[in-house]
This record gives structure tokens, sequence and C-alpha cells, in this order.
């Protein structure tokens, strides 16, 4: 077998590995949640135990996929890159049962309810706002749909994440009671997440300004010498 | 002052299981209890401890008791950390005895009680009222205490007194929420700060409660003695008291500073004036799967509506 070979069914096997962790690790919270259901310890208000979790869990799973390439900024390092889509698809699911926990179980198919809540309270709008974008993106995170719409405009599609990031944690920021603390610590890290991510555009940006001048500089060179 | 009886608060013979088996150990206990020499049921410190009280029916509304489990473990008490599940976590922080409750302000005869001789100096009667939470959810749990009122009138408040001011017990030692904060980010000042105009104060279903479920406060629900004032958002309820003051200006309350513009002095429960990021129009009934309407003054408008006559409920909230 040739050394190229080898190494990419090493990768491959890597990836397996990788991704079938990664999904049992995204599950284990439900899993925690039925466990707890079934032993009756979700507290004395199961319904906003069960949401609060699920909402916690998106948006950790949200931060963790935005995480992914900043890592790769700050460190080099690549291989987590094709978690991406999972944990991104993870967060969508996670997001559907926190919602559809709150239309089913907390409003009981109470649509008009659930209209003026969207409209009205500001903290539902944007959470609403959230869960509508991820769904592009879930819908074209196959590698079809890569292909179908081109990589350039797949990647700005994507970018969409950001935006989400941000409704998601004035979502959180909205709704939570003053004397709690976790909302700024969740806003902090995206805040972090995407401060990288400005900060490696902004030094790309420089690095192309100082090619660019250095290749005319050349180019003028040659051309009077 | 005219107490009319709300129609809705129909006399009942219905209670719930938990209570009637406990009513059970109860009149055991308190029967041991008679047995043993004064001194040792005046120290009856520690929750669980059985507590005697007669059963006020005119003050007890008809509606199932929330379980004890879901009463003691599901809490608000900051003081303890933001989690619901922290104050009967830390709970054992808490140390009620030795507990001193000061009354003093604009009255004739200040004195600092000590909680034992407050457990004595009136007679102790239980009262199922409803309980609701600012954020939606409400319990119905059976207090025992006493009126406010038999306080107030006896250390006779003067004629400067138009309020009356509640602060909380500060000791980080016993409240490991008080300890000074990263950032100071959870934006509560301590100690706890609560406040009614005095005619709310005075009003016979004020009550200054020492015990529930028959038993002693737990410390998790504001042990040893605590306030409740059951037309009004749960917040107002100050838990854990160590000083009642009456004053002539309106006091700033804790929660009025932490957020003025979504908590207010009245707090008065009002399905009609929502809170600014949520609705205030349905709660959940904890123990209930389906939410239920919010009742004006949380069902005790026959009794405190008058206190309101004229107001705008929307202005004063």
């Amino acid at each position: 077998m040739s050394y190229q070979r080898r190494l990419t069914q090493v990768t491959r096997t890597f990836r397996i590995q990788l991704k079938t962790a990664v999904w049992a690790l995204c599950l284990t919270p439900l899993a925690v949640l039925a466990c707890r259901a079934v032993t009756g310890d979700l507290t004395a208000n199961p319904i906003s135990f069960v949401t609060n979790w699920l909402g916690r869990w998106t948006f950790r799973l949200l931060l963790a996929c935005l995480a992914l390439a900043p890592l790769r900024v700050l460190f080099g390092i690549s291989w987590q890159i094709s978690l991406r889509r999972l944990l991104g698809l993870f967060a969508f699911f996670y997001a559907c049962l926190h919602f559809g926990v709150w239309i089913l179980v907390d409003h009981f198919f109470n649509w008009d309810q659930m209209i003026v809540d969207i409209v009205k309270r500001r903290y539902v709008t944007v959470g609403m706002l959230a869960l509508a974008l991820l769904v592009p993106l879930a819908v074209t995170s196959t590698s079809r749909m890569v292909k179908w719409l081109g990589g350039t405009n797949w990647r700005r599609l994507h970018r969409l994440a950001y935006v989400i990031g941000v409704l998601a944690a004035l979502h959180f920021l909205w709704l939570a009671k003053k004397g709690r603390t976790d909302q700024y610590a969740y806003a902090a890290i995206l805040a972090l997440l995407l401060g990288v991510r400005v900060w490696d555009a902004i030094r790309r940006a420089l690095r192309k300004r100082r090619q660019a001048r250095a290749t005319r500089a050349a180019a003028l060179a040659r051309g009077s010498g | 002052m005219l107490i009319k009886r709300a129609p809705m608060f129909k006399a009942s013979e219905i209670t719930d299981p938990k209570l009637y088996f406990n009513r059970r150990e109860f009149i055991a206990g308190a029967a041991a209890l008679a047995l043993l020499p004064r001194g040792a049921a005046a120290a009856a410190a520690p929750a669980g401890q059985l507590l005697k009280a007669t059963r006020n029916q005119s003050f007890s509304i008809s509606d199932p008791a929330t379980k004890f489990e879901s009463a003691t473990t599901y809490n608000n008490f900051y003081e303890f950390g933001p989690d619901k599940d922290d104050p009967a976590r830390l709970a054992h922080t808490l140390k009620p005895r030795p507990w001193t409750v000061q009354v003093d302000g604009h009255v004739a005869k200040p004195k600092t009680y000590d909680i034992d001789e407050l457990l004595k100096l009136f007679p102790l009667e239980e009262r199922v009222y409803a309980l609701r939470c600012v954020e939606g959810w409400s319990m119905v749990i059976p207090w025992i205490g006493f009126p406010l009122a038999s306080l107030l009138k006896r250390v006779e408040p003067t004629g400067q007194a138009k309020l009356v001011e509640f602060t909380t017990l500060q000791d980080p030692e016993q409240f490991p929420a008080q300890k000074p904060s990263l950032l100071g980010l959870s934006g509560i000042e301590w100690p706890y700060i609560e406040g009614l105009r005095l005619d709310e104060a005075m009003h016979p279903l004020t009550l200054l409660s020492v015990g529930m479920y028959g038993q002693v406060l737990p410390n998790q629900n504001g042990a040893p003695i605590r306030l409740v004032v059951p037309w009004k958002y749960g917040f107002k309820s100050a838990k854990s008291i160590v000083r009642i003051r009456l004053v002539s200006q309106q006091p700033k309350t804790t929660w009025e500073k932490a957020q003025s513009q979504e908590y207010g002095f009245y707090s008065n429960v009002n399905p009609e004036v929502d809170h600014p990021r949520w609705s205030q129009a349905s709660e959940r009934r904890i123990g209930e799967f389906m939410r239920r309407k919010t009742l004006m003054f949380n069902g005790y408008a026959d009794q405190v509506a008058w206190l309101y006559a004229g107001m705008d409920l929307r202005k004063y909230y």
C-alpha cells in the first residue's frame, strides 16, 4: 500500500472515531435529561427546567461550533474543522427541541399566545429569528448543497452563524432575571470567539495589503531596472 | 376596616393528604411538646421541628397545598445563589439561632425581640395562602404565623409612621452569595430591603410567618421569621427578617434598586400589567401541567382592592 493511501486510511479512521465520539457527547445531555425524567429529578417546575436545559445546550453547541475555526487561527490545528457540520446540526436539533417544548408543552399549542409573545416579548422575537436563520443553514449543510451553491456563496450564507450567535446571546440576556450572571458568561465567550475572527480578518487584510505593495514595488523595480 | 369574606374561598375540609398526615404527627408531637418544660419548647430551632398552630379557615383558600418537597426545593433566595436549588443545597449555612428582630423607627415602644420570645407572644395560626412569583409560577402554602398587625400594635406606631421597612439578614458567612462577587455582576445590593404602606402592613392578611406545613420554617424558606403578603408578587414577602422599621419615607426596595423599570414598590399581582419582558396574564401552579389564568391581586381582590381605590395600578406597579 502506498504511503499516501495508508495516510488517507488512518485519517479516515480517525475521522470516523472522532465523529462517533462527538455524536455520543452531543447526545449525552438528552440522555441525562431522560434519566432525570425517569427518576423524577426535573425539579418542582419540570417544564421550565427542561426548556432551560435544552436552551443552554443549544447555546453551548453553537459556541462549540463557532470555536472550531478560532482554534485553527490560534493554534494552527485543523482536524477539528470536520466537526463543524456535526455540531452545527446538533445545535439546530437542540434549538428545535427547545422551541418545541416551549410551544407544545409550556403554551400547549396556544398559537395566539405564541404569536403575541413573538411580537411583544423581544427575547422571544430574537429567539425565533435565531431559530429561523438556523433553518437555511441546516438545509444547506450537505456536501451536495455546498457544490450547488458554490464554495464562496456557501461560505457567505454560513456566516449567518455569527448573527445567530448574537441573537442567541440577546435572547439569553433579555430573558435572564437580574441576580443571575451566567448570561454574561455566554455573551463574553461569544464575543471572544467573534473577536478572534475579527482579529484574524484584520491580520489577513493587512498581510494582503503588504504583499500587494511588495509585488507592486518589485514590478516597478523590474520595470525601471 | 371591613373584612369581606371572599365568595370564592369556601371554608373546606379538603386537605392535601400530606398535610393531613403531618397533622397526625404534629398533634402527637404537640402533645409531647406540651409535656416538656417551657424552655425546651422555646428552644425549638431546627427545621423539621413540629409547630403547633390552629387552622384559620376564613383566611385559607381551598386549593390543595403544593407538595412540601416542591416548596422546599424550588426557591428564589438569592442570598444563597441565583439557582432554584441553591437555597435547599446551601440551607445549612444559615443559623436561625440565636436570632433577634429589631422593631423600631416611629414607634412609641421600640424593642428588640428574641425570636423565641416572638414565638410565644401571639397565638399561632395556620393559613393556606397562594403565593405568586413575579417569574410566572405559583404555589399554595400552609403558613404558620401571626398577623403583622399584632406586633405593630404592640410597639405603637406614632403619627409619623407611614410605611414599614423590612430588612433581611446580611451576613456573608451565612449567606454565601452576599460575599463580594466577581465584578459585582449580580446587581443585587445587600441587605435585602422590602417595604409596605402602613395600611398594607396592618391588613389582616399580612402575616409574619414562623412555620409551614406543620413545622418550623425550613432555612431555605426564610427561617426563622419571614413576611407573607399573598396579594403581591413573592419577592415582597421578605425572608429571614432581622429588622422591622416604621418610617415616614417610602424605602427603596432591593428589587426597585436592581431594576426599577421592572419591579415597583407596590408589585401587586395584576394580570393586566405585564412585566416589561414577559406577560403576567398566566402562571404555572407548581405541580400542574396546564398554565392557569392569573387572578387580580392573586385572588385576594375582595380583601385588598379597596386599599388601591382610585390608584393607577399601571403607574404604581
